[in-house]
């Protein structure tokens, strides 16, 4: 006799299809934001189960930092072009020579860059949704925001007066030069990531497995040596064996010591991990509130 | 308890808390979390650099959910915070809401989509206004499984007879509500008294801990399976020769079965067609179900488009214009009568004027009372009439086809959470306590 319940993973899987298509339904120029990771990867799954056999109803954008894994960008220029389906770039570089972005003296992370950009990427197509990765597990800001995220005229999010969401009923109204951030996989975790990335046989960059690299140790964590981040004296530079649990500017990205060479392992690892994923991430540690700050200016 | 990798088949749970403000919401998520181990090590430094700003050394177990600035700083909740965590058993969503009256509607957010409510009583305090008003909440959303968790047991001795006190006197309110099911357990979300192992305080106690109720509680027939229904999300139209005559009418299941070869009834038309396939990027399926996102594919080339309710012939939900809905008001603007909204059922946005305010209910008694709107946080039966016909049902019978929200058109603010209401009996009843049904 066939059992009428979904597993975990089938109902956030059926949840996330869900928001996919009323994003389609409800908006005039949504744009699925890609950035080659983990959880962008799954998106893309999602998006093929909501939309095939027809294209996908929007473009792909990536805000690209520059500061890159260069397997990273392989990976994405590939997968777009697999899919058919076609990949907007956008660049800090860019966005820093129009005067777009200005950079912190001091700050050689660009993550902080990425919000400038990616506004005025918005702007440029008029886009009207955005639909992002970030799950509500990563962080606390994340925690509390809605499936659809209301942006006003300037990009901006106000935590303190969402738009209630009941049910499975979204809300997309907006007016003109406002838009919608929209999480698909607010619900999910990292671990069902990992699952789902293992249910599906999905391909992920090379840098999420084992491999060797020259690392240094920095402010807790083991940094990607790269023409961006060179060891200054006296700090302990090693080969190890190492794979990355989040990829972001590749100066702040911490790489953790494993031998993990397939998907399997990777969710044992997780499994038994005792840090958040973005307990690598050095922007993230700042203060307590450093996620909710960034969001507020409209970053991802 | 050894950590948790929920094996790929396991069920999910959604549950919201409830309680008034410091009756230890957030510490109690904390402290699941926490023994559970599910808080990793990063989040617990983060907790001690700020346990000196907030919790005089000891590290708060609430901040784990509170993330937003102005919540730290005033130490109270505002908004929903969701968080994960999972046994061997069951994965679980938690929505942390807030307590104050002021944020009710953020609690109303939570509770939307949740199997269950907690509900947190200080035991020194025993029932009061907040409770009464989340268990009312609970049985207005249709919230199938309410736990009572009887917390601060530590500050009363771990007394069973207070315990069997609040309990009943619970039970007592209980009874003029429609919750399926109910259970109490007495806890210390602080010390963790029977929250994941069985309180050496409290041996009275025979139910088991916490995490084992959530862990156990029967949820498969939470889903109505009877009703066959099938809002049409959007329809895939591939543009390309390879598919172009594939026509697939994409959406979720929101109850009941669905099976190749079963006649279909496309509402509000009446038009009549049949299933000829169940696509998905897997491939064909024979059948689809509720919460399933897939696409049918039809015999006929017939008009249909979003908004179109695809349901069985011999069992057809109200079609029409004119509704009877409970609704929760959530905007500080108070609701317009005779005003127009947009509304939004389903997959199906239209327009709707609010006819008529029956009754606002007082929640403390749980009577109506005649009223001239409804303000922020006020929940009263409405009437409305809507620009284009509704294929619906009784909140009751279907949380997923029964709900509607009601958007002001000027500020795109979402206004009102709708349930509509059962249809009126057929004959009136013969006997009546004068009492309204809510
Ligand atoms: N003694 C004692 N204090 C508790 C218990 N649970 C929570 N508290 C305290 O009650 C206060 C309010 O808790 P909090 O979790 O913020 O309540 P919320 O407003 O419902 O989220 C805090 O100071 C907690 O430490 C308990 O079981 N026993
Ligand atoms: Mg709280």
């Amino acid at each position: 006799m066939e059992t009428y319940i979904l597993s975990h993973l089938e109902a956030l899987e059926a949840e996330s299809i869900h928001i996919l298509r009323e994003v389609a339904a409800e908006f005039q120029r949504p744009v699925l934001l890609f950035s080659g990771g983990k959880d962008s990867i799954c998106m893309l799954r999602l998006a093929e189960k909501a939309f095939r056999p027809a294209r996908f109803p929007f473009p792909l954008l990536h805000i690209d930092t520059g500061h890159n894994f260069p397997e990273l960008i392989a990976f994405r220029d590939r997968r777009a072009a697999e899919l058919g389906e076609k990949l907007i770039v956008r660049t800090v570089e860019e966005a820093l020579a129009q005067g777009i972005a200005r950079a912190t003296p001091g700050e050689s992370s660009r993550n902080r860059l990425q919000t400038p950009t990616l506004l005025a990427a918005l702007e440029e197509f008029k886009f009207d949704a955005a639909l992002g990765g970030a799950r509500r597990d990563e962080e606390k800001a994340r925690a509390k925001e809605r499936v659809f995220s209301f942006r006003d005229a300037f990009g901006q999010w106000d935590p303190k007066n969402q738009r209630p969401e009941l049910w499975n009923l979204f809300n997309a109204r907006i007016n003109p030069g406002e838009h919608m951030r929209v999480f698909p996989l607010s619900n999910w975790t990292e671990l069902d990531i990992w699952q789902y990335i293992l249910r599906e046989r999905l391909e992920i960059p090379s840098i999420y497995f084992t491999h060797r690299r020259e690392v240094v140790r920095r402010d807790g964590q083991w940094l990607p040596v790269s023409p961006l981040l060179q060891p200054r004296p006296k700090e302990d530079v090693r080969t190890l064996a190492v794979r990355v649990r989040t990829i972001g500017d590749i100066s702040c990205t911490g790489c953790i010591e494993s031998a993990a060479n397939n998907v399997a392992d990777i969710i044992t690892e997780i499994a038994a991990a005792r840090v958040t994923e973005r307990g690598g991430r050095a922007d993230d540690k700042r203060s307590e509130t450093s996620m909710e700050d960034r969001k507020r200016e409209g970053y991802f | 308890m050894s950590i948790a990798t929920p094996a790929p088949s396991t069920e999910l749970l959604r549950f919201v808390t409830a309680g008034s403000v410091d009756d230890g919401k957030s510490t109690l998520i904390g402290r699941l979390l926490f023994d559970s181990k599910q808080i990793f090590e990063d989040q617990l430094e983060a907790l001690e650099r700020s346990s000196d700003l907030t919790g005089g050394g000891r590290i708060n177990l609430a901040n784990l959910t509170d993330g937003l600035r102005a919540e730290r700083e005033q130490g109270i909740t505002i908004d929903v915070a969701y968080r994960y965590f999972a046994t061997p058993h069951r994965k679980f969503i938690v929505a942390d809401s807030p307590g104050h009256v002021q944020y009710t509607r953020n609690m109303v957010t939570g509770a939307s989509t949740a199997n269950l409510m907690l509900v947190l009583v200080d035991a020194r305090q025993g029932i009061i206004e907040q409770t009464r008003r989340h268990a009312y909440i609970a049985a207005l959303l249709r919230i199938p499984h309410l736990v009572l968790c009887i917390n601060k047991m530590d500050l009363v001795g771990y007394s069973e007879e207070i315990y069997s006190r609040i309990s009943a006197e619970f039970t007592r309110f209980a009874t003029r509500l429609d919750i399926r099911d109910i259970a109490f357990i007495p806890v210390s979300a602080l010390n963790g008294d029977n929250i994941v192992d069985p309180s050496t305080h409290m041996p009275w106690h025979k139910g088991p801990p916490l995490l084992r109720h959530l862990e156990d509680v029967y949820i498969a027939s939470d889903q109505n399976l009877t009703d066959a229904r099938f809002p049409v999300q959007y329809v895939l139209r591939p543009n390309s020769d390879e598919h172009h005559d594939f026509r697939g009418y994409a959406g979720q299941v929101a109850g009941g079965v669905f099976r190749v070869g079963d006649d279909v009834v496309a509402l509000p038309s009446g038009r009549t067609t049949r299933i000829t396939g169940i696509h998905t990027l897997e491939g064909p399926r024979q059948t689809a179900y509720a919460p399933m996102s897939v696409a049918l594919l039809l015999a006929d080339d017939v008009d249909i488009s979003r908004g179109d309710m695809l349901v069985k012939p011999d069992n057809v939900p109200s079609v029409g214009q004119d509704i009877e809905a409970d609704v929760s008001w959530m905007s500080a603007r108070p609701l317009q009568l005779n005003g127009k909204y947009a509304l939004k059922h389903a997959t199906r946005n239209t327009r709707a004027i609010v006819r008529l305010l029956r009754h606002r209910t007082n929640i403390d008694t749980l009577e109506p009372e005649p009223a001239a709107t409804l303000g922020l946080n006020d929940i009263g039966r409405i009437r409305l009439t809507t620009l284009t016909p509704l294929a619906f049902d009784s909140y009751r019978r279907n949380r997923q086809t029964g709900g509607f929200i009601l958007v002001d058109e000027a500020t795109n603010e979402t206004v009102a959470a709708g349930m509509i209401a059962d249809p009126p009996p057929a004959v009136p009843p013969a006997v009546s306590d004068g009492g309204y049904a809510i």
